[in-house]
C-alpha cells in the first residue's frame, strides 16, 4: 500500500489540519509517514501545500516525485491545478469547489472546473455549503477529508479517532462536528 | 518505547531534552523557528525548569548559550542560515574558547530561498570555525544526532553544529525515543583561563584547536556515521549528504539502481573514506542540498585524475534545493514531461493579512512622500517587507536585520532628504537600536518608522521583547523626545497620521514614528484564547 497526496490551498486554509488527521490515522494503522509543510512567509495568504506519503514500506524522500502523485487533495480550485506536474496519469483530484480570489487576476471559476475535468479522476465538492449547512463554516476542510477519504485505503474508524485527537483540546463539540463534517464529505462524494 | 510524529526541528527539540538539555537560546527564523516554540511547549521542559526564552538575536542567543556551557550545564543554540552571520563573532570564537557543557548549534539552511534573502551553506561556517558539524537526512537522525552533538562536543570540548535544511526542518514522520539522560550539574571549567581569547592566550587555544582537527577526522571515521552502502555497480558512486539521501534512495528503488553509496553526515569527513571510496567507482556522483561543499573539496584546482560530478560540471543545478526529478535526471533517468499547469492558474504571493497594521502605516507613508521624488525608504526583514509589492511599492531595500536604519543614515550622509527606514518592533530590538545610536550620535537627518505590531509576525507570533518599551529605548538611545511620535495605525486616523510623517520627514534630525498597533494574526489568538 502507497499513497503520494499532495495537500493544497491558501495559507489559513486549514491543510495542516488535513495532514495531521491523515498521518496520525496513517501511523496508528501501523504505517510510514512522511510530510513535508510550508511554514513561514507562504503563510501570508499565499499559495501552499503539504506533501504526504504513507506507504506499508519505508518512504526515502520527503518529496513526492513529479508524475507520481496519487491524489490531489485541494480546498481550493485553482491551487489543485498548481500541482499538477506531479500527478499520475491515473492519479485523481479531489478538490473543494470554493475560490479564495484574494488576488485581482484571479479567474473565473467555469474556467477552473473545466481544467479540473480535463485532469480525468476528479471529485468536485461544495464544501463550504456543506459546512454551512452543519452550521460550522470553520469545517470545510474536513468536509474535503471526508470527500478523499474514499480514495484513501484507511479505515473510518482511524479517522475518526485522529479527528478526535486532534481537536480533543477544544471540546467534544467540536470534535462531534468534525466528524460530522468527514461524513457529510464523504456522502458528498458518493454523489458528486 | 513509544514513537512520536515529529517535525524534524522538533525532533531536535525532543532530542536535546531527552540528551540532557539545560537551556535553548534562540531568535526566531523560518526554518528553525519550531525547535524552541517545541520546547517552549513541553511539559517535560518545564518541569524541570529547561530554558526556553527567545533572546534578542542570535548573537546574543549563541553568547548566553556558550555562557550556560562555561557553567558546565548542557545548551542548544539555534537559528536559521542568516542568524548565523549575526552569531558569526560568537560562533567562530566560541570554536577558540571551546565549551565545559555540551554545545551544540543548530543552524537550519534555506536553500530555493522559501523564506530567506539568500541561501548560504552553513558547513562553510563550520569548516571556518573548525568544529565538527552533524548533518541529518531524517527525523530520527534529527532526534539521534542532537544527543550524539552534545557527547561529541563534551568529547572534544568543542561547539558541534548541526546543520538542517528546509525540507527536514518542516517535515514530520515518526520517531523512536531514547532513555532520558540527565542534566550535567553546574560545574566551572578546570581551567578557569580557557575562555579569555587574550592574544597571549588566544595563540595557545589556535594551536590546541589546530590539533585537534586530525582526531575530529577520525572521530567521524570511526563513529560509523559516515558509511559506505555497498552496490555492484561501480561504474558510478554516490556520494550524498544530509537530505540528499533521501533523494538518490527514491531514485534508486524505482529505477533499480546498484551503485556503491557513501553516505555523509559527519564532518570533516575522513580523508581515507573518501579516497577508499573515489578509488573504488568509475566516477563519482556528488549530491548535496545547498551549496557544492564537499564536492568543492573533492575536485580541488588541479586537474584531477577522477571524474567528479555533481553542482560544478552542470550535471545538478548550481542552485536551489534537490527534488526526485534533479536526481533522476543526474542518474541519467529518461524523465517524462510531467503535466503542465494550466494557464488559468496565476500566481498567489504571500500578502499582508487583511486589517494589518502595517498597510495603514504604508498608506499614510506613501501619502506623505506624494510631494518627493522615489526611491527613499529602506525597509527591513519582517511581514512589512511584503510593502514592496504592489499595491504599495513602499520600500526601495530589504537587505539584512536592522539594515533599514543605518542605510537611512548613509544614505542621509550622501545627501538623500528626506531618508527613511521602516523596520518592525522585533526587528529594530534585534538589530535596529544601535544603528540607532549612530544617527543619534550625529544627528543625521533620517526618519525611523517602528512599525510595531507588538509581536515577531512572520515567523508566527514570538514574543517580542521590543513590547511596552519602543518609547524608553529610544529615549534612552537619546532621541529628542519631541521627535518620538507615537501614532495609531488605523483607517479612521489616516490623515492624522500622514500629518505626523509629513512633520518628521521635514525635521533635520533624528525622528522616530512607532506605529503601533497589534498584529492582527495574535490579536484574534487572543481573543479566541479568552473566549
Amino acid at each position: 500500500m502507497k499513497k503520494d497526496i499532495i495537500l493544497a490551498g491558501v495559507g489559513g486554509q486549514g491543510i495542516l489540519s488535513i495532514a495531521a488527521v491523515i498521518g496520525m490515522a496513517a501511523v496508528e494503522s501501523g504505517l510510514y509517514l512522511k510530510q513535508a509543510e510550508v511554514h513561514g512567509m507562504s503563510q501570508r495568504g499565499g499559495a501552499v501545500q503539504s506533501h504526504l506519503r504513507i506507504s506499508d514500506k519505508p518512504i526515502a524522500s520527503d518529496l513526492i516525485p513529479e508524475g507520481k502523485c496519487d491524489m490531489i487533495l485541494s480546498v481550493e480550485p485553482m491551487e489543485a491545478l498548481r500541482y499538477l506536474p506531479f500527478l499520475a496519469p491515473d492519479g485523481w483530484v479531489v478538490t473543494s469547489s470554493n475560490p479564495f480570489p484574494n488576488i485581482p487576476d484571479y479567474p473565473g471559476q467555469e474556467r477552473l472546473v473545466r481544467e479540473i475535468q480535463k485532469a480525468g479522476n476528479h471529485i468536485i465538492v461544495d464544501a463550504q455549503a456543506i459546512a454551512r449547512e452543519l452550521g460550522s463554516p470553520r469545517v470545510s476542510n474536513m468536509v474535503m477529508l471526508g470527500a478523499a477519504s474514499g480514495q484513501l485505503e484507511l479505515s473510518p474508524d482511524r479517522l475518526h479517532v485522529a479527528t478526535g485527537l486532534l481537536f480533543a483540546k477544544k471540546g467534544e463539540d467540536v470534535v462531534r462536528m468534525n466528524i460530522s463534517a468527514l461524513e457529510a464529505g464523504k456522502n458528498a462524494a458518493v454523489t458528486s | 518505547m513509544s514513537k512520536l510524529v515529529l517535525l524534524g526541528d522538533e525532533a531536535i527539540g525532543q532530542g536535546a531534552l531527552d540528551a540532557g538539555l539545560s537551556g535553548v537560546y534562540a531568535y526566531p527564523g523560518t526554518p528553525s523557528t519550531e525547535i524552541t516554540e517545541y520546547i517552549q511547549k513541553s511539559k517535560q521542559a518545564r518541569e524541570r525548569g529547561v530554558h526556553s526564552d527567545w533572546s534578542a538575536n542570535e548573537k546574543t542567543a549563541m553568547e548566553a548559550g556558550l555562557g550556560m556551557s562555561y557553567a558546565g550545564k548542557r545548551a542548544m543554540v539555534c537559528m536559521k542560515h542568516v542568524g548565523l552571520n549575526v552569531a558569526a563573532d560568537a560562533f567562530v570564537n566560541a570554536g577558540m574558547t571551546g565549551v565545559n557543557g555540551g554545545l551544540v548549534v543548530v543552524v537550519a539552511d534555506d536553500p530555493s530561498m522559501h523564506s530567506s534573502q539568500n541561501e548560504q551553506d552553513s558547513r562553510f561556517y563550520g569548516k571556518f570555525a573548525r568544529v565538527p558539524v552533524l548533518e541529518p537526512s531524517n527525523q530520527q537522525e534529527c532526534y539521534d544526532l542532537v544527543r550524539y552533538g552534545f557527547d561529541l562536543s563534551e568529547m572534544f570540548s568543542l561547539p558541534v553544529m548541526l546543520r538542517i535544511t528546509t525540507r527536514l526542518a518542516h517535515s514530520r514522520s515518526a520517531v523512536e525515543k531514547s532513555p532520558e539522560h540527565p542534566e550535567n550539574g553546574l560545574r566551572l571549567p578546570s581551567d578557569l583561563k580557557q575562555f579569555i581569547l587574550l592574544p597571549s592566550m588566544a595563540r595557545k587555544r589556535y594551536k590546541t584547536l589546530l590539533a585537534v582537527q586530525d582526531k575530529l577526522e577520525t572521530e567521524s571515521q570511526e563513529a560509523g556515521l559516515n558509511r559506505v552502502e555497498k552496490g555492484e555497480d561501480s561504474s558510478r558512486g554516490i556520494i550524498a549528504c544530509g537530505l540528499a539521501y533521501n533523494y538518490y534512495r527514491e531514485v534508486a528503488g524505482g529505477a533499480g539502481f546498484n551503485h556503491p553509496v557513501l553516505k555523509i553526515v559527519q564532518y570533516p569527513v575522513a580523508a581515507r573514506i573518501l579516497n577508499e571510496f573515489v578509488g573504488g567507482v568509475d566516477e563519482v556522483l556528488v549530491l548535496e542540498e545547498g551549496a557544492p561543499v564537499l564536492e568543492e573539496s573533492l575536485r580541488g584546482v588541479l586537474d584531477n585524475i577522477h571524474s567528479i560530478r555533481g553542482r560544478l560540471d552542470g550535471t545538478l543545478p548550481r542552485d536551489g534545493e534537490l527534488n526526485p526529478r534533479l536526481v533522476q535526471t543526474a542518474m541519467n533517468l529518461k524523465v517524462e514531461p510531467g503535466r503542465k499547469i494550466p494557464d488559468v492558474v496565476r500566481t498567489r504571493p504571500p500578502a499582508l493579512c487583511k486589517g494589518c497594521s502595517h498597510i495603514d502605516m504604508y498608506n499614510a507613508l506613501n501619502e506623505a512622500l506624494e510631494g518627493y521624488a522615489p526611491g527613499r525608504v529602506f525597509s527591513d526583514i519582517g511581514c512589512y517587507t511584503l510593502g514592496a509589492l504592489p499595491p504599495y511599492n513602499a520600500i526601495n531595500s530589504c537587505v539584512d536585520m536592522g539594515a533599514s536604519v543605518t542605510m537611512a543614515k548613509g544614505a542621509s550622509d550622501a545627501g538623500l532628504r528626506p531618508s527613511v527606514a521602516v523596520i518592525g518592533d522585533s526587528t529594530f530590538t534585534h538589530s535596529g537600536m544601535t544603528g540607532l545610536l549612530d544617527a543619534v550620535v550625529e544627528k543625521s537627518p533620517v526618519t525611523v518608522i517602528i512599525s510595531d505590531n507588538s509581536t515577531t509576525g512572520m515567523t508566527g507570533g514570538q514574543k517580542s521583547h521590543a513590547t511596552n518599551r519602543l518609547v524608553a529605548i529610544c529615549t534612552g538611545i537619546g532621541v529628542e523626545p519631541a521627535h518620538i511620535r507615537v501614532m495609531n495605525p488605523l483607517r479612521k486616523h489616516h490623515d492624522e497620521n500622514r500629518e505626523i510623517i509629513s512633520e518628521e520627514l521635514a525635521y533635520e534630525g533624528v525622528s522616530v514614528i512607532i506605529a503601533q498597533r497589534e498584529c492582527v494574526q495574535t490579536a484574534s489568538r487572543r481573543l479566541k484564547g479568552k473566549r
